[in-house]
């Protein structure tokens, strides 16, 4: 029996989770939440996450009905993920291991996000569709390691998801992506937007621009409604997203893949029906950043003894995502 | 008539060419060999994916039929090696292009030289002729968009006697003067190349090398290249 313990807060999520042996035992965290417009600075992040993290140790603890000499490792994220933010929870992990007098394991994020989608959904070597605030990509496990099969070559998807949030003034409680996908639903008119594939890649900053150009024209025009924006943003995304997903598949045969937006989902879904491949898509308490995704990722390294020494226990805000 | 044998592979013809037959089935298209007007036929068929909105799905498909067939002819008119196109349906998205007999995808060529443990320096003559096929290429300003070894084909190579090389799959290609368009396409190429073929750093660096030299305009190009590369590598991946 293998009990670790797992810190998230590479964003504006701090989150501590524990499992025990493929178990969530608990999983809580708290959101850093800003006002419509602006996105979350590092600093002030870093605020957020050290104001609470305490509080979501305990509540952690409490709710696994745990003490600290039960956990047998301490996980945290490395990254990559913001500076200010990852410095903080990183120092918390240190604490409490050299407390506690556990090892320590660093955890690259997206392997947290993988690992996390592979436990609930019981895939085995899935192509994943990873997409979050900061990170768009196609990752398989091939070759007895993950690699990126395609990914954006500018922004991720996350912050075009953001930014355009921010071009017509949708709020950001509880995420710019959770109001586009509630405004999409009432969209009726498809507008064409830029569609940027380049072999197994994507490109989005030519959507970006385009909506920064024209979208209060259309707005003010009377051309379209912002649900008719956020509608065809979301259709033209999401099928560029699938789109890469399933050249990755016509290469490796497999399948797989986290995301919360149902509107992808329902889209993978289509596509894997119509491939003969089976879609597992993860819910909501564990695509959203938590601290037991890092803990399960934890979980797998601390069993084949991968092991992060004090002196090598830093964090780094940019970490490609590979694990040999 | 498409969507309904999706993934099964069935022996189902296009329309337009009874007692084709099913070669391929990509992530968009399904590939049949036939024959049209007595010649051996290509003929590829881009079918609707569901997933999609309608009419996003239907500008797709409508566009990436006449790029493909755009660009193959550009390409051949400036004597780069491309299939003639012998028909284009545009009501059922289907093109009918010349067979390239008895080839090979460079893909299997490389992939075959190598598991029979020869050295890849034996590949080094292709990789000059690849090299100057896509300078050639992009000095007419295509940018072929989905460059793969897989969309290269080889036809007549032996030991010591250098085989022809044909371009296909232009779908996502598009016409554009850009250095920036033309370095991403090498760098999708050099992502496909180095992650289908393990151990080939320093055959796609020969390829480049013999772009390089075919080209006056590949500096610039290769200039983004390194910048679309160190992107990726500095990519905040913030979330
Ligand atoms: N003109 C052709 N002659 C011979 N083989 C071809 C020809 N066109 C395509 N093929 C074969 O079919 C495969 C798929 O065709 P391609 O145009 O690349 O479609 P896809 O978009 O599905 O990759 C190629 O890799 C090649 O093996
Ligand atoms: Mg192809």
């Amino acid at each position: 029996m293998t009990i670790v313990i797992g810190f998230e807060g590479s964003a504006n999520k701090i989150g501590i989770g524990i499992v025990k042996d493929g178990e969530v035992l608990s999983n809580p965290r708290r959101t850093y939440i800003t006002p419509p417009g602006q996105g979350f600075l590092p600093s002030e992040t870093a605020r957020h996450h050290r104001g609470a993290i305490l509080t979501v140790l305990r509540e952690a603890l409490d709710e696994a009905r745990l003490k600290p000499s039960d956990i047998d490792c301490v996980a945290y994220t490395k990254g990559p993920g913001m500076g200010a933010p990852l410095v903080t929870v990183a120092l918390v992990a240190r604490t409490v291991a050299q407390l506690w007098g556990k090892p320590l394991v660093g955890v690259n994020h997206c392997i947290g996000h993988i690992e996390m989608g592979r436990l609930i959904t019981g895939a085995n070597n899935p192509t994943v569709l990873y997409v979050s605030g900061g990170n768009t990509q196609v990752i398989a496990y091939s070759e007895r390691r993950y690699r990126i099969f395609g990914e954006t070559i500018d922004i991720a998807v996350g912050n075009c998801l953001d930014r355009f949030a921010r071009v017509i003034k949708i709020s950001n409680d509880p995420s710019p992506g959770y109001n586009i996908e509630q405004m999409a639903k009432k969209g009726k008119q498809y507008v064409e937007l830029p569609y940027t594939v380049k072999g197994m890649d994507v490109s989005f900053s030519g959507i970006l621009s385009f909506i920064e150009e024209a979208a209060h024209k259309m707005l003010s025009s009377g051309q379209c409604t912002a649900e008719d924006l956020c509608f065809s943003l979301q259709e033209t995304l999401f099928s560029m997203l699938v789109e890469i997903t399933e050249r990755a598949m016509a290469s490796l045969w497999l399948s797989g893949g986290p995301d919360c937006n149902l509107r992808l989902q329902e889209m993978m879904g289509v596509m894997c029906e119509e491939r003969g491949a089976r879609l597992f898509a993860t819910d909501e308490r564990f695509c959203i950043d938590n601290g037991a995704m890092i803990a399960q990722a934890g979980w797998e390294m601390f069993r084949v003894g991968q092991i992060t020494e004090l002196p090598d226990s830093w964090i780094t805000q940019r970490y490609r995502t590979t694990w040999r | 008539m498409a969507g309904m044998d999706g993934g099964s592979g069935g022996a189902v013809a296009p329309p337009s060419l009874p007692g084709a037959q099913l070669l391929k089935q990509g992530a968009e298209a399904r590939v049949y060999r036939g024959r049209f007007l007595g010649k051996s036929t290509i003929v590829k068929e881009r079918f609707p994916k569901r997933y999609r909105h309608p009419v996003l799905d239907e500008k797709l498909t409508k566009r990436r039929t006449a790029q493909e067939v755009r660009s193959i002819l550009r390409c051949r008119k400036a004597g780069i090696s491309a299939p003639v196109v012998y028909f284009v349906d545009y009501t059922t998205n289907c093109i009918f292009l010349e067979e390239i007999t008895d080839s090979i995808t460079i893909r299997e060529h490389i992939t075959s030289t190598q598991a029979s443990g020869r050295s890849t320096e034996t590949l080094y003559g292709l990789a000059d002729r690849i090299g100057q096929i896509l300078a050639k290429m992009h000095d007419e300003d295509v940018v072929h968009g989905d460059l793969t070894t897989s969309n290269m084909l080889l036809v007549g190579e032996e030991d010591g006697k250098p085989g022809k090389l044909v371009l296909i799959d232009f779908g996502l290609s598009y016409i554009s003067a850009l250095p920036e368009d033309k370095g991403v396409d090498m760098y999708v190429l050099e992502k496909a190349f180095l992650s289908t073929h393990p151990n080939t750093e320093a055959l796609f660096q020969r390829l480049l090398k013999s772009y390089i030299a075919a080209s006056k305009k590949a500096p610039a190009v290769i200039k983004k290249l390194d910048e679309v590369r160190l992107r990726g590598r500095k990519r905040s991946m913030v979330g």
